[in-house]
């Protein structure tokens, strides 16, 4: 699989001297919808931001399509690759549709500021992530959830076969937690590579093709839900028992955190009933 | 070549030709040109006004090329040159800062806050209290010191890449240290040379030439172009680094570029008049008020720039009858008025 | 001594103290060096035997009168100067949230300047015993503006604070200049005065600022527990059940009387009100309180360090302190926030 067009080899990130991880590799499977799971602070969004060059690792490279990703000019990657970032600055003054327009940036050159093409992308972003509603509205003035679906729009605008995604569903409510969910494996069938950072094990499990899982700055294991997914390795993982059972929906993993509370208090059910 | 201009309901509009397309601001193009218009009447209110008053008719006869000897010895020798200094020097400001306060994310990093007007004094007081230099020797020695001070700055600022919030940070804490050597400078100097080089520090376009006019005009002629070409880089970088990076914004070159142009501008604009303050402080914000753009847009704060220092120009000469002020006081006094008007009526001052 | 070498391994906590309370004891030795340096070092350095006989004893000798008429005053002067800018930087910071908040910034300084130039220009004040009513008057106005317009409305923010003393120090340095191109033998007086210096200051000038340098001091330390609620943020600081806008407005009735009167005495020096409370935080961290008695001590020692060595490197003519300040405060200053993350407070 050493040809996959996103890969990171042997890459060491750290932040000015707090290492993160070490000697790290990962291979993004072509077209498939990725998700990196892990517990807080092992270096899943760590990853990510090396994935997307924003982050230089300190040493080893990402690599695209067999280069190194730092050697190509930023626009040349900027066009296959886009990513929503953890917390982006909200910047003063500038309404929904003039944001998500700026995500067209790469695509644009002096004499070439708006072309049809340009006005199609950011309309179609916007129908997607459903903002077309909030258009006018000063980002600032956005709720988080909101704001979240236009930093989404933003990222989608961009158009890249590859897109990477931090947290997606932070902020947003059950519903359009789904909904973002749901548009991401719509784009995924639609052939892009996806690659997302969740929280959710559920959420993971039921929507990617492949589960990274990171513990420590390592990569413990990575494969289908299916086959990584299993209590041993949440326990592992996440220090918690629990059992992992059959979506009822999907029949994907599902994982569903053992009583440790009422047990401790030994309240269980049965204790209770007897 | 079919040009079509489409009117949108957020005040946009398109105008595409062929393979070339540019989304455009209506209010702030009107804005831009308005401020153009203004500058340019208030160019032409100086020229007819001083100690020999010459009508509106005469000063255009010349302007034209057929006045007699006496209205174009006025024009041309006397008046013309700060004019066009004044409208020149605005220009660069206007520039300049919106292209600082644009990068810092800061309103208040503007060249008078990043230290740059400081060092361009310390260059010019040196050259004029200590190497007793005058003239062009006082505009080299600015340029120098303005120049020098900016790349102190950035490499004081540079930890892999420049954070704007530190480039601020280091500008305040070097302009600190040229402010103590300025005021010690004066200290020291005969009271002659010190109020000399007092008038000089407050900025001034009295008896300016045509030497400053070639300075400011190859200053604004060369980086202005490049600065509004920049200027969709600027746009990305004031969503952070992070983003800009993501959308394929070379952002570290795009920074000095941008960086070292705002620096040349308010360079070029400090040697022919002295650092005039507050025009490339209130500049960016009260355009981008007017044109109601979402990012105070380089050359509408141009034309700003150029509007407020005729319109201040015309204000000193005329404020205390027999007495030429410094254009320095009057925009200082403007632009701090400016300021406390916004605080008192805007909610999103802070932010502009 | 003895209690802390034989304690326990200590525990973070305990360390933390145990480095407060050391780091003031140096504090207060250097200060001691200082105040002796400042006495004992001039254009005619007298032993510091010699000082501290002629102190207690005046024997009518060119020393005595050198150590009770120059420069005892002087250092005095210098005590008393220091501790103000080192508490009113500190308190302006705790108030406005801001690192970067100092009383130069804020215009009070400027505000202090403005009325000097009135004075002398209009009303033809030539001393500096005159300077300072004027100096105290100009430093309360601006701070009451600059409350008024960055410190009230619903939302008040570190930003329009700063923005507020911005826009004043530039409308007052118009005025400023206005007055000192027409007037020029005001310009000469008020260029001696505007670099900041203890020369040429009598001790008058210590008798006539004296009470305001005390109600500062004495409302700025009443004030440190306060201070550490605000800096939990407005609304904590709301639900912990202090007062943030009484505790604002008295913070800068605090910060006008220590900026006035020291302003008034010795001109404006800036920086000392920035590096003071940065230095005091690298050593204690966040606690006002601390920071505020290290600003005490750590005020005046730096304070009198410069004029020191103001005297001492373009002897025998003399640095004015506000430049040496200067000069040593922007590079410490620089480093600094190279070396550290930038930590709002």
């Amino acid at each position: 699989m050493n040809d996959a067009r996103l890969r990171a080899e042997d890459v060491t990130l750290a932040y000015d001297k707090r290492v993160v991880a070490e000697h790290l590799d990962v291979q993004i499977a072509d077209g498939s919808f990725t998700v990196i799971v892990g517990p807080n602070a092992c270096g899943k969004s760590t990853l990510l931001k090396s994935l997307a060059r924003v982050l230089k690792p300190q040493s080893g490279a990402v690599y695209l399509d067999g280069q190194a990703i730092a050697s190509y000019p930023s626009k040349q990657v900027a066009k296959q690759l886009g990513m929503l970032p953890q917390s982006p600055i909200v910047p003063g003054g500038i309404v929904v549709e003039e944001l998500v327009a700026r995500g067209r940036f790469a695509h644009q050159r002096l004499l070439k500021q708006w072309s049809p093409e340009d006005e199609a992308a950011v309309t179609e972003a916007m129908r997607l992530t459903e903002v077309s509603d909030l258009a006018d509205r000063f980002v600032d003035e956005l709720s988080g959830g909101q704001r979240q679906r236009v930093w989404l729009a933003m990222a989608l605008a961009q158009q890249t076969p590859i897109l990477l995604l931090d947290e997606p569903t932070t902020f947003l409510d059950l519903s359009h937690q789904f909904e973002v969910l749901d548009l991401c494996a719509e784009l995924h069938e639609q052939g892009r590579t996806i690659v997302a950072v969740l929280h959710d094990l559920n959420h993971a499990c039921r929507y990617a093709t492949e589960l990274i899982v990171m513990k420590a700055g390592k990569v413990i294991a990575q494969g289908a839900p299916a086959e990584v997914m299993t209590a041993q390795q949440v326990e592992d993982v996440f220090a918690m028992p629990c059992r992992v059972i059959d979506d009822p929906e999907t029949g994907t993993p599902m994982v569903v955190p053992a009583d440790r509370h009422r047990r401790r208090g030994a309240r269980t059910p049965e204790a209770a009933r007897a | 070549m079919t040009a079509t201009l489409e009117k949108r309901p957020a005040k946009r509009a398109v105008v595409r030709a062929g393979a070339f397309s540019v989304r455009l601001y209506p209010r702030a193009l009107i804005v831009g040109v308005v401020l153009v218009l203004i500058a340019l009447t208030m160019a032409l209110v100086n020229l007819t006004t001083g100690d020999f008053p010459v009508p509106v008719g005469e000063v255009l006869k010349s302007l034209a090329g057929k006045g007699t000897a006496g209205t174009d010895f006025i024009v041309y020798e006397l008046r013309l040159p700060r004019v066009l200094v004044t409208l020149l020097v605005g220009l660069a400001l206007g520039a300049s800062g919106a292209v600082f306060q644009s990068l810092t994310r800061n309103p208040l990093g503007s060249p008078d806050f990043v230290g740059l007007t400081t060092g361009a004094a310390s260059g010019a007081l040196i050259v004029m209290l200590i190497v007793g230099g005058g003239g062009l020797q006082v505009s080299a020695g600015a340029i120098t010191g303005c120049v020098v001070t900016a790349v102190v700055v950035y490499l004081l600022a540079f930890r892999r890449g420049v954070q704007p919030f530190r480039l601020v940070l280091m500008g305040i804490g070097v302009s600190a240290l040229l402010e103590a050597l300025n005021s010690y400078l004066i200290y020291r100097a005969q009271l002659n040379e010190a109020i000399a080089a007092q008038v000089w520090l407050i900025g001034s376009v009295n008896g300016r030439g045509w030497t400053e006019v070639v300075i400011v005009a190859v200053t604004v002629v060369v980086l202005v172009p490049l600065v509004v070409h920049y200027g969709r880089h600027l746009k990305m970088l004031a969503l952070g680094d992070e983003m800009a990076v993501l959308h394929g914004v070379p952002v570290e070159r795009s920074r000095a570029v941008l960086a070292l142009a705002a620096v040349s501008l308010s360079a070029g604009a400090t040697a022919a008049a002295g650092p005039i303050a507050f025009v490339a402080l209130a500049a960016p914000p009260l355009a981008a008020r007017l044109s109601s753009s979402p990012s105070s847009g380089i050359l509408p704060a141009a034309g700003m720039g150029a509007a407020l220092l005729s319109a201040g120009d015309w204000a000193a000469q005329n404020a205390l009858p027999g007495n030429d002020i410094p254009v320095g006081v009057i925009t200082a006094a403007l632009g701090g008025v400016y300021l406390t008007w916004l605080l008192f009526h805007e909610k999103r001052g802070a932010r502009a | 001594m003895t209690a802390v070498l034989t304690a326990p391994p200590a525990s973070p906590h305990r360390q933390r103290a145990r480095r407060r309370w050391i780091g003031f004891a140096v504090a207060v030795a250097v200060l001691f060096v200082a105040l002796a340096l400042s006495i004992a070092i001039g254009s005619r350095t007298i032993d510091l035997s010699t000082v501290w006989r002629v102190l207690w004893h005046p024997d009518g000798s060119a020393e005595s009168a050198i150590v009770h008429d120059l420069r005892f005053p002087r250092t005095v002067l210098g005590l008393g100067v220091g501790a103000a800018l080192g508490l009113a930087g500190t308190v302006m910071q705790a108030l406005t949230r801001n690192p970067l908040a100092e009383p130069g910034l804020l215009g009070v300084n400027l505000g202090a300047s403005t009325a000097v130039v009135v004075a002398i220009a209009f009303l033809g004040v030539t001393t500096a015993s005159g300077y300072v009513w004027f100096a105290f008057a100009g430093a309360a106005l601006t701070s009451a503006a600059v409350f008024a317009l960055g410190g009230t409305g619903r939302h008040p923010t570190p930003e329009r604070q700063i923005l507020a003393g911005v826009s004043i120090t530039a409308v007052l340095g118009a005025i400023v200049w206005a007055i000192l191109v027409l007037r020029r033998e005001a310009f000469d007086r008020y260029r001696h005065w505007d670099v900041g210096s203890f020369s040429d200051r009598d001790s008058a000038t210590v008798t006539q600022i004296l009470p305001f340098l005390v109600a500062g001091v004495v409302l700025t330390l009443v004030l440190g527990r306060q201070l550490n609620a605000l800096s939990l943020g407005d609304e904590s600081a709301t639900s912990l059940g202090a007062r943030p806008a009484r505790i604002r407005a008295l913070g800068l009735l605090a910060v006008t009387l220590l900026c006035g009167a020291a302003t008034a005495a010795a001109g404006p020096i800036w920086f000392l009100g920035l590096a003071v409370p940065y230095a005091a935080r690298m050593i204690v961290g966040s606690d006002q309180r601390w920071i505020l008695a290290y600003a005490v001590i750590l005020g005046p020692a730096l304070l009198l360090g410069a004029d020191v060595l103001g005297r001492v490197l373009v002897a025998p003519a003399e640095l004015p302190v506000g430049v040496v300040t200067a000069f040593l405060g922007a590079p410490l200053f620089i480093a600094l926030c190279r070396r550290r993350r930038l930590s709002s407070l």
